[in-house]
Parts: structure tokens; sequence; C-alpha cells
């Protein structure tokens, strides 16, 4: 143990001799395990973010949107179709929310923004304009603070009322209550019925900032299409999510004659979608991270070599005044190791460093990952065993004699 | 007695180049406690080979060799490097300290590698005591770029001293420096010899093998001469001559007139 403090020692002392030298080794594995542990503090970051978006969206969750739609051979992005119709909702709702109690409630989506509001003499353009259906707060799990939502009636009738987030009460109504004023929205105007919960930021949007409108008005007073963007229906518990998407590919089969020009996801298989991106991307990181160990455990092994070359004298010393090749073997072998783990350290602090301040001023979430820390220090130190047992080798191989007359 | 060193017929036979080259040639050898003995002869006679393997850095082509009792050519390299460890101490022409390490770091060296198991505090201490020995303990934290070269012998001697080693082997050690410092270290190994410590040393100056005890010659690897030295030179009194010298120079001289 003694002994091994003071290789340690030595070893130290080796490295801080030509500290410049050191440094410009480890640089390598310093830059490699930097940017890898950045990436993954902000990739677990965007990962959480994605879960948290995606838990926000209310339990048990299943969506129906319209398949990409071809467009003389060319097919775009899911959702771009417009084969569903606010029909398909009401199908839905008499057919197995009333059939079964499986199903808790179902709503229309119509998202579209770009309408300027103008209230109280004040302008906002919202982040989101979403027509929906009653049933949204239940099926968002998003309470209404103040007011009341809309009801069935208000969007049979197409009813001039809408919602507000948070977030737009407070800039287009800084005093008083926003309930029963009136806004107009591209013009036409709305009556505040009701001001949704704070519900924060998620993905980096202010979900507050947003406008609800019964999805008939926006369907005919604002953006004038006859499809939706998506049909959200929530099932009545965990157990029955599988069975109620049978159920929707079913009638939704029927209903478009055989056609699947739809599909039916429910919350898990977004996040995974989602997710599957991300996992692509560490493995990159991963490959990433391996190419550029490997390159700076080549830089160390090549000065550990030419290290080895340098002491030659002090190896033959060492040889002659007793030491094994076990010995000297263990000594280089040490060098290469706190070469390469302090490498791996400084790279960590870099990485947890870089990705804070890329977090900061990008306005990215950055979630350090504790096993990736400890996998990289651990992963350079091999590095540095692997890379260093060559020269270690030589070192430890040399004839005392020879090595003393080394020039 | 059974002599410390006990070698018989030694022959060494480098066959590496093209021709094979006989560096020594049947060498028979006793030496005992106490000896102080120089080991002369020109370059090429042998003196080096013989160092060597005396040093169990070499092994011999043929012949035996007893160091202390144990017949080196049995002994693989782990077994030899213990032996350099426990036996031995070597000092070199060049010194061969390691730099940027301090005095006292350099004598515990051999220490590191001794089999004995020592704490942190009895390496230091033993290393203090060997640095007193050759009267440079006041130098203990010095690295060896701020020492002279005398003080550099020195401190070398006091490492081959740390592991109390049956022989100390030294090449050459005054090759490197200046007639009166040369006397100086031969002084240290003439107080070491009279503690009882044996020593072989190799030596290229006849005025230097004058402090030993017996003068080994070697000619085309052969000893061609093995006799003690009549009337020793002791260092002590060829340095108070030197000062006297010195003294009455700088009483008598002229001063170099100014120009």
């Amino acid at each position: 143990m003694m002994r091994f403090i003071i290789t340690i020692k030595m070893a130290l002392r080796a490295l801080r001799r030509n500290t410049m030298r050191s440094i410009l080794t480890a640089l390598g594995i310093i830059i490699g395990v930097g940017a890898v542990i950045a990436m993954v503090s902000i990739g677990n970051g965007a990962k959480a973010q994605v879960q948290n978006a995606i838990a926000g969206l209310g339990d048990n969750l299943i969506i129906i949107s319209p398949q990409s739609q071809n467009t003389g051979g060319v097919r775009g992005g899911a959702g771009t179709g417009v084969t569903l119709i606010p029909a398909d909702a009401d199908a839905i709702v008499t057919d197995l929310q009333e059939g079964s109690n499986r199903v808790m409630s179902v709503s229309p989506y119509v998202s579209g923004g770009g309408y300027q509001i103008l209230a109280n003499g004040l302008n906002w353009r919202p982040q989101s304009m979403l027509g929906v259906g009653p049933d949204w707060p239940d099926i968002r799990s998003w309470k209404v603070a103040e007011g009341n939502f809309f009801s069935d009636d208000d969007v049979k009738a197409a009813s001039k009322v809408c919602v507000i987030g948070k977030t737009v009460a407070d800039t287009l109504f800084p005093e008083g209550s926003a309930i029963g004023q009136m806004m107009r929205i591209g013009n036409i105007p709305f009556k505040v019925i009701g001001i949704m919960d704070v519900k924060g930021y998620s993905n980096n949007q202010d979900q507050d900032d947003v406008v609800l409108l019964p999805y008939k008005s926006h369907m005919t007073r604002l953006s004038r299409r006859t499809s939706v963007n998506s049909i959200y229906v929530k099932a009545r518990n965990e157990d029955v999510v599988e069975r109620v998407k049978t159920d929707l590919t079913d009638l939704m089969t029927q209903r478009h004659s055989g056609v699947i020009d739809f599909q039916v996801q429910d919350q898990a298989e977004i996040a995974a979608l989602r997710n599957q991106a991300t996992t692509t991307m560490t493995y990159l990181l991963g490959a990433i991270a391996g190419v550029s160990l490997v390159v700076g455990g080549i830089g160390i092994m090549n000065i550990m070599l030419v290290s080895v070359t340098e002491r030659t004298r002090e190896i033959g010393i060492r040889l002659a005044l007793g030491a094994h090749g076990k010995d000297v073997l263990t000594q280089f072998l040490i060098e290469a190791i706190l070469l390469s783990s302090l490498g791996g350290m400084m790279g960590v602090a870099l990485g947890i460093g870089g990705s804070e301040i890329a977090g900061k001023y990008a306005g990215w979430a950055v979630e350090p990952s504790t096993p990736a820390m400890v996998i990289a220090v651990v992963f350079s130190s091999l590095v540095g065993v692997f890379f260093g047992f060559y020269p270690a080798r030589k070192a430890a191989a040399m004839d005392p004699i020879e090595a003393l007359r080394y020039e | 007695m059974a002599p410390v060193v006990k070698i018989e017929d030694l022959h060494k036979i480098y066959d590496s180049g093209e021709i094979p080259v006989h560096a020594v040639r049947g060498v028979s050898l006793d030496i005992h406690r106490g000896e102080f003995v120089a080991l002369m002869g020109s370059s090429g006679s042998g003196k080096s080979t013989l160092m060597n393997t005396l040093g169990c850095l070499d092994r011999p082509t043929r012949g035996s060799y007893w160091l202390d009792g144990t017949d080196v050519a049995k002994l693989d390299s782990n077994q030899l490097a213990d032996l350099r460890n426990q036996k031995l101490g070597f000092v070199f022409q060049g010194f061969n300290l390691l730099s940027r390490t301090t005095a006292l770091e350099n004598v515990e060296l051999p220490l590191l590698y001794s089999k004995k198991r020592m704490s942190a505090k009895e390496m230091k201490d033993r290393a203090m005591y060997c640095l007193e020995i050759v009267g440079l303990s006041k130098r203990y934290d010095h690295m060896p770029n701020q020492l002279s070269g005398g003080q550099q012998q020195r401190v070398a001697i006091a490492r081959a001293l740390v592991n109390e080693p049956q022989v100390l082997l030294a090449d050459e050690p005054t090759g490197n420096l200046d007639s009166k410092t040369s006397i100086e270290v031969m002084g240290v190994f003439q107080k070491l010899n009279d503690q009882g410590i044996t020593i072989v040393m190799v030596t290229h100056e006849l005025d230097i093998a004058h402090y030993c005890k017996r003068d080994l010659i070697l000619r085309d690897g052969v000893v061609v001469r093995d006799e003690l030295v009549q009337d020793r030179s002791v260092a002590e009194q060829e340095l108070q001559r030197l000062a006297e010298a010195e003294a009455k120079a700088k009483l008598i001289g002229n001063p170099v007139p100014a120009t």
C-alpha cells in the first residue's frame, strides 16, 4: 500500500514535470469525454421534456390522426391528411361512449394559429389557438380556474365564446377579470367565458399562452375548414386502452369504407416514437465517444512511448537498484492511467460546464447523467490501461546494462 | 571465513555481432570481507564486463560466481534484482541520480524496491542516516542539479549504502570529478571501508588506485596482476597537504596585476 502511494506520487510528479505535454496528451480524452457528457446532458434534458409533455397530455389518452397524405406521389408528414371530420367524433360518442363505459370523453382537435387578438386596446398573438370540444378539460386533466368551459350547445351553435390561458389573460387583461370581456380574434368578436388553470412550460412552450374555442366556431368562423387535425379520446383506465383502440380502429375503418387513412395511437406509442430519435442519438454519441477515446488513447500511447525512451536511463537506474520488471511496468502503467482518468474527470467537468452554459444560452433543459459520468471516467481509465500497457511493458523489458548506457 | 565474492574460471562471450567477442577469459577471484579492491585495466580489458557480472547485472557465459554464498548463475532476473537490491550497492561514474528528485528521495529509492516492508518514517530515517554518513544530511532536500559533482557522488554513495549491502561496487566513481573532489570521495570510501564495508572499484587513475588496499590489473580478459597496495594514500592526509599547499600558494603567490 505504502509502495502504491509512493508510485502514484512518482507518477504525478512525472506528469507535472511536463505539465504542458500532459495536458495536451490528455486533451483528446478531455474533449471526447466533455463532448459526450455535454451531449448526454442535453439529450437527457430533451428526453425528460418530451416525457413531461406526453405525460402532460392527460392519462389514458388515445389520439386518432389522419394518415399522411399522398399528393402526386409525394408523401406528406403524419397528420397532413384531411380525412377526419367532426362527424367521426360524433360517431365515436354515439357508438362507443354511449354504448359502453370504456370511453370517458371525446374531443375533436383543430389547431391553427396566426390570428391576431385585439382586446382591451392591446394586441396579442398567442402561441396556439385551438378548437376543441367541451370534454377538453377532462381529457387534458386541466381545470378551469375562473368562469366556465364552453358547453355542447356552444359547440353546436358555433358560439362566439372562448376560454383563455393564464398568460393570455394576464397580458390582455392586466387589471380586473377577463371574464365577460370581449376579444376580437381575426376581427370576429368572442366573449371570454373562462380562464384555465396555470399549466406551466412544456417543451419550452408556454402552455398557458393559448386560446380555446368551440371547434365548430374555429372551423366555421376562423379556419374555414371541414376536417379536424385529430380526435382525442380518453379511455376509462389503463386496462381498457387496448380494447378502446381496437374498437376505434374498427369503427373508423367502417366509417371510412374500409380505407385505413388514419392512425390510432396511445400515449405510450407516441412517447416511444419520440424517444426513438433520442435513442438513436444516444447510440451515435456512444460511437463518437468511442472513437474519441480511442484517438485520445493513441495519443497517450504515443507520449508514453516517447516518455519511456526519454527516461531509459531512469529505468536503468531503477532496475540496477533492484526494481523488478513488474515495478517499472506498474509505474508507467499508473502514469498512463492517471493521465487518462484525470483527463476523463476534466472532461466530465468540461462537459457539465459546457452543457450548463449551452443550456443557459440556447434555453435547453439540461440534465447531467451520473451514470454517464461514472462510465466516462471508468472507461477513460480503461483506455489508460489498454494504451499504456505496451509502452509500460517496453520499459519493463529493458536490459539494465543497456538502459544505463543510454545517452 | 568464506569470501564474500568468489569467482571461478569466469568467461563472458558476447556473440551478438558477427564475431563472438571473448571479453572475459577465465578469471578466478576471491574477495573477502573488508577488502578494498581497485580494478584497473585499459579499455577493452574486460573490466566493465567483470563489473557488470559482479554487479549481477549480467550473467557469465561460463564459470561460476558466488555472492555471499549465493550461486548467481542459477537465479532468474527478478532474483538477480533482489540480490542487487539487498547485497550490492552501486556507485556510477555519471552519478546516475534521478533528476528533479531530492537527495533524500534518491537515497530512499533502493528501499522502495526492498523486500523488507518499511514505513515512510523508517525509510526516511534510514535515508537520512546514510546522508549523514556522507556528510550531506543538511542538503537532503536539494535536487541533484543544485549539488556539486562531488556532492552528487556522495548522494549516490549514500544511496548505495541504504540497504546495508555486502559489497559496494563503484564504476569509475571519480571519473567525472576534479582531483580534490576525487580525494574527498576516496576519503568517504576509506572511511566506509574502515567500518568494514567491502568495496570493489574500477578506476583508470593509478593515484586513485593508491587509496585502495588491493590492486587488480586486467588485460585482455585475464587478471595479469593482483597485489596489495604498498604505502597506501590516506585521503585525510592528502587533503590536508593540498590545503597547506593552497594556503602557501596564496601567501607567496604574486597577485595578478590589475590591468
